[in-house]
């Protein structure tokens, strides 16, 4: 693999969004094309990654990559590893759905959508990417833009309203990442996360308290992202309100918070930490397991989808961020068995809430009061209503065929439920399998709360959406079916269909997040793969 | 030097983390204007404080932070003004945007009482 590969996914979408930017405002089917072309292909590229890793020997399983060709510590460094191209895989995915989705409709909202889409997924792959710690937030700050752009298309109040929440949350949740960068570039004299790393044990005991006041406070950025409770009341209405395929994007969007986290805490806080070894674990494992409880109670108490797949995006983060504290390899690879599952079964859940609610819209009949002529909309039908059973003895209608799009409606959600509640036979259940049983190993309140609270909120998660599903699917026998378009239908069966890989191909799939937090585990193996990067040697006498 | 710059940094995070609580979106704007100027100012006094020493290394006098000032939180700075730039003109405009669509000035959305 040419070590070039690494940028593709971050300059692809960057050179694209700027293309379209010169094309103006009209051209809406060459930037959707222009816009498929680079989401398929810089998915392409992070699967090449993914498999490249795969096959590597676990000490040389890094793709580093020296965008500016400066010495490691100096210069800015791009890093893919097991979990950086997993998450990468995982983002490009999501987008490709999204975007799939996107073009029966949304596209149409707004004139930079496309754009705006393009730089998201920038900043997505340049933040799982990347292995500078300023160049994280820059990438942070660059799919934060692109998504307030995203969260306010389509327009409407209550898009402006949790926007500007959103917005106003964000760009405090920033200011903190800019403290806590601060601090530690003050402490060690190094913004290369490696380099930090390998520095951390060197700090004097003097500044150790320095250090982890700038850790708590760069992790309270992440953790705002990552949606930890208390800090993460705006996400359900934010996410609610969203348009359908931005929603479904932002599926991701916390899991980045959560890549952070693991990112930087399995390789500054490990075990041979010395005194700084697992700073603040606690207060992830506990503060995943209130935001766990949280979300499971939300999904219980809510009445509209769109909001329950909020909640259900809260609870797995929690989920992460508790098994993440344990510091365990085996429970790692569970989790991030899991982050893949319920990050495709929360985009899926979001695409599915338009179309719901879509076959909501056609019950309430077409709007009959516009329509031009002047006369008062009927009160009630002459003929009586076609598909209710009139029969006095109310006998079963054999033999009633399912209308083709209620059944796929109805196919589909319950296979997102399944994944999303962890019941057999899809990927949900593997994961939670693969955590409980790590969890097993471990002893200790907080392992068995864990423990408790995986089990706890599948049932709740079952509960509320069985409840939202019955209303939908069951309860309104005489409801037209809705009308879908193929194109909308192909990426929630692209998300269940990688959904259900992950279970078919379940052994490599675990072997693949064995290896990623095996890898996470032994930061020794990152911190010695950067480091040791040399730049190209320089041709014709140039100075770097 | 240090007192007044920590002063400074102090007063600046005080009155914006207030500001910020505030339930008008106006002075929400301002207090996190005022918090990034305090971070602004925080991440250039990480690089060690001095006076008539710059960034440039000159002939004679080696290269170590004794004669020079560190070149790196400067251009982190620099960064971090134009991102915070960027996103308070982009969070004014959803505030209008909220202005026209709510009728008040409130973060909830709310109206202003007749």
């Amino acid at each position: 693999m040419r070590a070039e590969l690494v940028v593709v996914p971050v300059l692809l979408p960057l050179a694209t969004a700027g293309l379209m930017l010169l094309l103006g405002e009209g051209r809406r089917t060459a930037k959707a094309v222009a816009n498929l072309a680079s989401t398929v292909l810089s998915l392409a590229a992070a699967l090449a990654l993914l498999l490249w890793v795969n096959q590597q020997e676990a000490a040389v399983a890094f793709g580093v990559y020296l965008p500016g060709n400066w010495p490691v510590p100096y210069g800015i460094v791009l890093v893919a590893d097991h979990l950086s191209a997993l998450m990468a895989v995982l983002a490009g995915c999501v987008g490709l759905a999204s975007l799939l989705y996107a073009l029966a409709r949304w596209q149409h909202a707004g004139v930079y959508f496309h754009v705006l889409f393009q730089l998201q997924l920038m900043g997505l792959y340049g933040a799982f990417l990347t292995a500078d710690l300023f160049n994280l937030f820059v990438f942070f700050e660059v799919l934060l833009a692109a998504s307030y752009g995203l969260l306010l298309h389509g327009g409407g109040g209550a898009r402006v309203r949790t926007g500007l929440h959103y917005i106003a949350i964000n760009l405090v949740a920033s200011l903190l990442f800019l403290i806590g960068v601060a601090v530690l570039y003050g402490v060690t004299g190094t913004l290369n996360m490696a380099d930090i790393a390998q520095k951390l044990p060197a700090v004097p005991a003097s500044d150790r308290g320095l250090l982890h006041a700038g850790a708590a406070i760069l992790a309270v950025a992440f953790l705002a992202k990552a949606a930890l409770w208390p800090l993460n009341f705006w996400l359900p209405a934010a996410y609610a309100a969203a348009s359908a395929p931005v929603a479904g994007l932002f599926a991701v969007l916390t899991k980045v918070g959560v890549y952070a986290i693991l990112r930087l805490w399995t390789l500054c806080f490990p075990e041979s930490a010395g005194a700084s070894a697992h700073f603040g674990g606690e207060v992830l494992i506990w503060g995943g397991l209130a935001t766990l409880a949280f979300g499971a109670v939300g999904m219980l108490a809510s009445q509209q989808l769109a909001r329950l797949a909020g909640y259900s995006v809260i609870a797995s983060s929690g989920t992460l961020i508790a098994a993440i504290g344990f510091d365990a390899p085996q429970l790692s690879a569970g989790a991030l068995y899991y982050l893949a599952s319920s990050t495709l079964a929360g985009c899926a859940l979001f695409l599915l809430v338009e179309l719901l609610e879509r076959s909501r819209m056609v019950e309430l009949g077409p709007q009959q009061l516009d329509d031009g002529q002047d006369q008062l909309p009927a009160f009630f039908d002459a003929a009586p209503p076609t598909g209710v059973n009139l029969d006095d003895n109310e006998d079963a209608l054999i033999g009633r065929a399912i209308p083709g799009p209620l059944a796929f409606l109805g196919l589909t959600f319950m296979a997102s439920t399944l994944v999303v509640a962890g019941l057999p036979p899809l990927s949900g259940f593997v994961s939670k399998l693969a955590m409980l049983s790590a969890l097993l190993s471990l002893d200790g309140a907080a392992a068995w709360t864990l423990f408790a609270l995986i089990i706890v909120s599948g049932l709740l998660a079952a509960t509320g959406l069985i409840r939202i599903g019955m209303r939908h699917f069951w309860t309104a026998p005489d409801r037209l079916p809705p009308r879908l378009r193929v194109i909308e239908t192909l990426p929630i069966s692209w998300l269940l269909a990688l959904s259900l890989w992950l279970v078919v191909c379940g052994e490599s799939a675990l072997t693949y997040t064995r290896k990623a937090a095996d890898a996470l585990h032994s930061p020794q193996r990152y911190i010695e793969a950067v480091l040791s990067a040399q730049p190209l040697a320089v041709t014709s006498g140039e100075q770097p | 030097m240090e007192v007044v710059i920590s002063l400074a940094i102090g007063l600046m995070a005080g009155a914006g983390v207030w500001l910020v609580l505030r339930p008008r979106t106006f002075q929400v704007l301002i207090g996190l204007s005022l918090l990034s100027y305090a971070v602004n100012l925080f991440i250039f006094s990480v690089g060690s404080l001095a006076i008539g020493q710059e960034p440039i290394v000159k002939p004679g006098l080696p290269a170590d932070l004794m004669h020079y000032s560190d070149p790196l939180p400067q251009s982190l700075v620099l960064t971090a003004i134009v991102i915070g730039f960027a996103t308070t003109a982009l969070f004014l405009v959803v505030i209008l945007a909220l202005r026209g669509l709510s009728g008040g000035d409130h973060v909830d959305g709310h109206g202003e009482p007749p």
